[in-house]
């Protein structure tokens, strides 16, 4: 993912309400921090704990995760479920020293193009102060 | 013919996988018979220089237990790997990173403090630690390097397969044996164990309910265990779901869940992110719709070391691997 000079956030985006979100702020253009690939699934539930572990150790300072709202997801009930995950991962990251505001978790409807870009731009900018992971470095 | 010749090594490990070779009673008798042990330090009376003096590639087995920590163990798995055919990753220290493994949590600054000078049954104040050289007036001593990281075996050498298990249970040793003897092994880099989550040969597994929900996490010693019911419905994590088959089911049989020793099967590469998301995912399942965050954090609370506890034999060999290095 580029060089460790910058910023990188992963935003997973599920199909059905934030993918949506992200392509409604797209189409009226608008400003966003540009420091994140998306990465589109069906559902936020599809997001397992390893995936994150993957994005971190493969260089991601951030990981995003956007869903749909509490009672809309398509598969009824995934957001819940991505909701304990993410929790319960938090606190594990920060006994392996990585900050718990790393991984954030949030929903965003079809609609809410705004809401997605200031996620994504609140995400980098605070990533953005707690620098890069530098995961892996050849250790003794 | 000369028999085939059979290596046993040791590195980071508590001894109980020597001990499982032991274990195999009678049948070690016949493997014995079968095979030439050239080199066992626990045993045998063997020394570094005599596996040097062999030919490269002449061991037709090493089976070597332990995570690799130190430069000696380094060293050694090296000189074993060029003499070796095959090299067999035995137990879960080998192949995870095991317990041992468990100090990626900290560093050797912290461990040596730990152990060296903080330990109540330790006094010394001017924080003498063990040196790699010590001059004394006879000449130098040396002491091996102690790493920060702990490795698995095949982070510090190639393995050809891998005997899973804290230790291997006997049917497996002597299943792996057998099949080297004979030549009839599975492609290279297997672990020699049941390719199934454990959940799936547990004898508890006909009273899991069909809605599993853990209302409210425990620890084993807070309730009192009902052997005709799986722990998960009884609110204790068991890491059977991510973890693989093969072991006989002792930890369930003896009343304790399973905590991963034999590692993930084959489409799982982290254990511990493996487990982690099953065991939220049935944390209030039943009323999640309801949870408030304050809840699910307060639910969370109940799991005291998340960390240590999905992690526990297999951080090494993990994603992450470690602590973060600051
Ligand atoms: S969760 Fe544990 S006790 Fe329940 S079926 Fe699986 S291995 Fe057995
Ligand atoms: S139940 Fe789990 S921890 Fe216990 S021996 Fe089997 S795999 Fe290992
Ligand atoms: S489909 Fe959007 S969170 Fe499940």
């Amino acid at each position: 993912m580029g060089t460790d000079s910058e910023p990188k956030v992963v935003a997973f985006c599920c199909n059905w309400c934030s993918y949506a979100g992200a392509d409604a702020a797209g189409t009226a253009r608008m400003k966003i921090n540009p420091h994140f690939r998306i990465i589109r699934t069906m559902c936020s539930s599809r997001i397992d704990p390893e995936l994150i572990l993957e994005a971190f150790s493969k260089g991601a300072w951030g990981v995003l995760i956007l869903g749909c709202h509490p009672g809309d997801c398509h598969y009824k009930n995934g957001n819940y479920k991505a909701l304990r995950r993410v929790a319960l991962l938090k606190r594990t990251l920060a006994q392996f020293g990585i900050e718990p505001e790393r991984l954030r978790l949030d929903w965003v409807s079809a609609n809410e193009g705004g809401r997605f870009a200031q996620l994504v731009n609140e995400t980098i900018e605070t990533v953005q102060k707690l620098g890069p992971l530098n995961l892996h470095q050849e250790v003794t | 013919m000369s028999k085939p010749k059979v290596a046993f090594y040791w590195c980071a490990s508590c001894g109980g996988c020597e001990e499982a070779v032991i274990d195999l009673n009678e049948d070690l008798l016949t493997v014995a018979d079968a095979v030439d042990i050239v080199f066992w330090p626990v045993a045998l009376d063997f020394k570094k220089k005599d596996v040097e003096a062999m030919e490269d590639g002449s061991i037709a087995v090493s089976f070597i237990n332990g995570a690799i920590r130190t430069s000696e163990q380094e060293e050694m798995v090296h000189l074993l790997r060029r003499k070796s055919g095959l090299v067999v990753a035995f137990g879960s220290c080998a192949h995870l990173g095991g317990i041992p493994g468990l100090a990626n949590f900290h560093n050797k600054a912290e461990i040596f403090e730990r152990v060296y000078k903080t330990v109540p049954t330790v006094t010394n104040p001017e924080g003498i630690y063990p040196q790699t050289e010590t001059k004394v007036p006879e000449g130098t001593l040396t002491l091996p390097e102690f790493y920060d990281t702990v490795k698995t075996l095949d982070q510090t050498i190639d393995v050809d397969y891998y005997l899973p298990g804290c230790a291997p249970p006997p049917d497996l040793i002597m299943g792996a044996v057998q099949a080297i003897l004979a030549g009839e092994l599975p492609e290279r880099g297997t672990v020699l164990a049941p390719d199934k989550a454990l959940c799936d040969t547990c004898p508890l597994a006909e009273y899991k309910p069909e809605k599993l929900s853990m209302s409210q996490i425990k620890r084993p010693h807070e309730v009192l265990h009902d052997p005709k019911q799986c722990f998960l419905a009884e609110g204790i994590i068991c890491l059977g779901p991510a973890t693989r088959s093969g072991c006989g089911e002792r930890c369930i049989n003896a009343g304790m869940p399973c905590r991963g020793c034999f590692g993930p099967t084959r489409e799982v590469k982290d254990l511990g992110a493996k487990a982690l998301s099953s065991i939220a995912s049935l944390i209030g399942i039943e009323e999640e719709e309801e949870m408030t965050e304050e809840e699910l954090e307060k639910a969370l609370d109940n799991i005291v070391d998340p960390a240590g506890l999905f992690f526990m034999y297999s951080l090494p060999s993990s994603v992450l691997r470690r602590r973060r290095i600051k």
